[in-house]
C-alpha cells in the first residue's frame, strides 16, 4: 500500500490474491507500476506472469485485494471507463479471416463509441495516426491474415493504441516472432514509451526485456523475488535461483545494460581449453 | 478499393453516426428488392394466377375486392409465415455462428431445431394433436422445446464462459438425442398421427392463418429491436473475449442475450414454418460473401434467410412436382450455392 501512495503510480495491486480452483497463482501481493515506463514482468514458466498482467487488466478477478487504477478498485468501475484508461493486448489474438487492417484498427476505438454514434471524425483522426504510428498505414486494406507474424502484431498494436490510453499492457508481443521482427515489434513498443506512454509486458526472452526495459518485475511461484532497473536486478545468482539457469551476465557491447550469456550443459569452452590455446 | 488509407468514411444524421459502407448497403437492398419481388410473384401464383400488378395494388390498399380475398385472406399468411420464418432463421444463423466463432454453428447444431421438432411430434403422438388446440398448440410446443433445448445446451457447454468448439460439440449430442428422441416417438405412434407429424417435420408453409402470423411477427420484432441494439456491442466479440474485455464489452452479458434471442429466434422460424434445415446455416455464410464481410452480417442474413425459404417455396410449388416439402427445396438450392462460392473463393486465392 505504501509503494501506490507514490505519485508517479497509477495502475497497481494491494494484497492481491488469484487462483484458479484450488491452486493459488498470486499470494497477497503488492505491485506498483511507476509512471511513464517500460515494465516488464519475467520469470519461468508458470510462474504467475500472465495471470498477473490478465490481473491487472481487469480479466481475472482477485479472490482477495485489489488492483487499483488511479487510486480507484478496478472492479468498480465500469469497464469501459477502464478500457478508455488502459489498453490491452492478449496473447496471440485471432482476427475473423479477411478483415482489413483498417477495420480491425478501427475497432479499438469501441469504448469511445456508442450506438447511436458508431464513427466520428475523431475516430478516424485517431485511427489514422495509429495507423502511422505502427507503420502499417500501407497495409490498411489487407487482410490481416495475409500479413506476416510482425506485421500482424504492429497491426494488434496499432488497434490497442487506437484505443487512446497512455497505459498499455501487452501479454508476450513478441511470441512466435523471429529473432528480427521480435526486435522490430519491441522497437515500436519503446517509440510508444517515448511518446509517453506507460507500458507493462511480460516477455520471455531474458536479454530482451533487459535491453527494452526500465522497470523489471521477475517472479517465482506466484511471488515477486526482486523488482527494479535490470543493472541493479539481474544477477548471475538471480539467475540460478529464480530460473534454474546457469549463466554469466557481462556488461553488453552494445548498451549500458546488463547481458545475460547462457551456460549450458556442452559447447562451452573450459577454462582449462583456454589456456590450452 | 480505394488505396487511402482512410478507408472509414463516416455517414451522419443529426447525432447518429455511422461507417459508411456503401457495398453492404447496396447488396442489403438488392437482396430486399428480390425478395419484394419473389413474395409478390409467390403471392400472384396459386391455383389460378393473379396479375403481379394488382397483387401490388392491392398490397397498397388499392385492388379490387376479389383480388383482395385471394391475396390477404388466403395467400398472404402464407407468403409472410414464410419471409418471418425465413428472416428469424437466417438472424438466428449469423447470431450463432458469430457467438461461436465457427460457421458450422447453426440453430440446426446446436440442438435447437431437433428439441423443436422432438416436442412437437411427442404433441402430436402423444397428446391426439387435436387436443392442444392444433396449429398453434403445436407451434407453442415447438417453440417451447426449442428454448428448453437451447438452454439445456448452453448450461451445459458453461464452463468459465463459453467456447464456441465445446457449444458445438455438446449441441451435435444434444441434437443427436433429440433425433433418437424424435424417431422413438414415430416408430410406437399410430399411423395417422405419424403422417401427420411427417408433414410438419419436412416443413412447410400450407395452410396458415392471420392470427399465426400476427404472434410470429410481434415476436420476431421484439427479438429483432433487442439484437439490433445489442449488436453493436457485438463487434469486438469477434476477436474473443480477451480483446473484448479490453475493449471494455461486458462478453459474458452481451452474449448471454445474443444466444437467448438466437434461440427464440430459431424457436419462432422452427415453430412457424417447421424445422426447415439449411437456412440458419447457410444464410449468413451466403451473405457473408455476397456482402465481402468478415462476420456474418446481421440484417442482411436475415434477408437472405427470407428469400432463400420463399424462394423455395416458390419453386416447390410451380417447377416441382406437387406436394414437395421447401425444407427439401431450400437444401438443393442453399447447398450447392455455398459449395459454389467456397470453391470460387479457392479458385480466386490459388490465381
Amino acid at each position: 500500500m505504501t509503494a501506490l501512495r507514490n505519485d508517479a503510480t497509477r495502475l497497481g495491486t494491494d494484497g492481491v490474491t488469484v487462483g484458479y480452483a484450488d491452486r493459488v497463482v498470486l499470494d497477497n501481493l503488492d505491485v506498483a507500476i511507476p509512471t511513464g515506463v517500460i515494465t516488464t514482468v519475467i520469470g519461468p514458466n508458470g510462474c504467475g506472469k500472465s495471470t498477473l498482467l490478465r490481473t491487472l487488466s481487469r480479466l481475472l478477478k482477485p479472490r482477495q485485494g485489489t488492483v487499483l487504477l488511479d487510486g480507484g478498485d478496478i472492479a468498480r468501475l465500469r469497464t469501459k471507463d477502464v478500457a478508455k484508461k488502459l489498453g490491452l493486448l492478449p496473447q496471440t489474438p485471432i482476427a475473423p479471416e479477411g478483415l482489413t487492417v483498417a477495420d480491425l484498427v478501427a475497432r479499438g476505438r469501441h469504448p469511445h463509441q456508442s450506438w447511436l454514434r458508431q464513427w466520428s471524425s475523431d475516430d478516424a483522426e485517431v485511427v489514422a495516426k495509429a495507423l502511422h504510428m505502427t507503420g502499417v498505414a500501407d497495409l490498411a486494406h489487407r487482410p490481416v491474415d495475409s500479413l506476416s507474424g510482425g506485421q500482424r502484431q504492429r497491426v494488434w498494436i496499432s488497434m490497442t493504441l487506437a484505443q487512446g490510453t497512455d497505459l498499455l499492457l501487452l501479454d508476450e508481443p513478441t511470441t512466435y516472432l523471429d529473432l528480427a521482427h521480435a526486435i522490430d515489434v519491441i522497437d515500436l513498443v519503446d517509440d510508444l514509451h517515448e511518446g509517453g506512454c506507460t507500458i507493462v509486458m511480460v516477455l520471455h526472452d531474458l536479454n530482451l526485456a533487459v535491453r527494452y526495459s526500465d522497470n523489471l518485475i521477475v517472479m517465482k511461484a506466484g511471488s515477486i523475488v526482486a523488482q527494479g532497473h535490470p543493472s541493479d536486478v539481474i544477477t548471475s545468482d538471480l539467475l540460478r535461483d529464480t530460473f534454474g539457469l546457469q549463466a554469466k551476465v557481462i556488461d553488453d557491447p552494445v548498451s549500458e545494460r546488463p547481458l545475460i550469456v547462457p551456460i549450458g550443459r556442452t559447447h562451452v569452452v573450459s577454462k582449462s581449453d583456454r589456456h590450452r590455446s | 478499393m480505394t488505396t487511402a488509407p482512410d478507408m472509414h468514411r463516416g455517414v451522419r444524421v443529426g447525432g447518429w453516426s455511422w461507417v459508411w459502407r456503401p457495398w453492404n448497403v447496396l447488396v442489403t437492398a438488392a437482396l430486399a428488392a428480390l425478395t419484394f419481388l419473389v413474395f409478390c410473384v409467390s403471392i400472384s401464383i396459386g391455383d389460378f394466377t393473379v396479375e403481379l400488378s394488382a397483387v401490388v395494388r392491392t398490397l397498397v390498399g388499392q385492388g379490387e375486392r376479389v383480388d383482395e380475398f385471394v391475396i390477404m385472406d388466403l395467400r398472404m399468411p402464407r407468403a409472410l409465415v414464410g419471409v418471418i420464418a425465413g428472416v428469424a432463421l437466417g438472424i438466428s444463423g449469423a447470431l450463432t455462428q458469430s457467438i461461436a466463432r465457427n460457421p458450422l454453428a447453426s440453430p440446426d447444431v446446436l440442438g435447437i431445431t431437433g428439441g423443436a421438432s422432438a416436442t412437437a411430434v411427442f404433441v402430436v403422438t402423444a397428446g391426439g394433436g387435436a387436443a392442444i388446440g392444433g396449429a398453434a398448440g403445436l407451434s407453442t410446443a415447438a417453440l417451447t422445446g426449442g428454448l428448453l433445448t437451447g438452454l439445456l445446451v448452453y448450461f451445459l457447454a458453461w464452463k468459465k464462459g463459453i467456447d464456441g468448439f465445446r457449444l458445438i460439440l455438446i449441441g451435435v449430442s444434444v441434437s443427436a438425442l433429440t433425433q433418437a428422441i424424435t424417431t422413438w416417438l414415430l416408430v410406437l405412434a399410430d399411423i395417422r398421427d405419424v403422417a401427420r407429424a411427417q408433414r410438419w417435420l419436412v416443413g412447410s408453409l400450407d395452410s396458415r392463418s392471420w392470427p399465426e402470423v400476427w404472434a410470429a411477427l410481434w415476436v420476431m420484432a421484439v427479438l429483432i429491436v433487442v439484437v439490433l441494439v445489442v449488436s453493436f456491442q457485438m463487434q469486438p466479440l469477434h476477436f474473443g473475449d480477451d480483446v473484448a474485455a479490453g475493449l471494455g464489452v461486458r462478453y459474458s452479458a452481451v452474449r448471454a442475450v445474443l444466444l437467448l434471442s438466437a434461440v427464440l429466434l430459431a424457436g419462432v422460424g422452427v415453430s412457424a414454418a417447421g424445422p426447415v434445415p439449411f437456412v440458419a446455416l447457410v444464410a449468413p455464410q451466403i451473405t457473408m460473401r455476397l456482402t465481402r464481410s468478415p462476420v456474418p452480417p446481421v440484417v442482411a442474413s436475415g434477408v437472405f434467410g427470407a428469400l432463400l425459404l420463399i424462394g423455395s417455396d416458390l419453386i416447390a410449388r410451380t417447377v416441382l412436382p406437387n406436394d414437395l416439402p421447401v425444407g427439401v427445396v431450400t437444401a438443393i438450392i442453399g447447398g450447392p450455392f455455398l459449395v459454389y462460392l467456397l470453391v470460387q473463393a479457392n479458385v480466386r486465392r490459388a490465381a
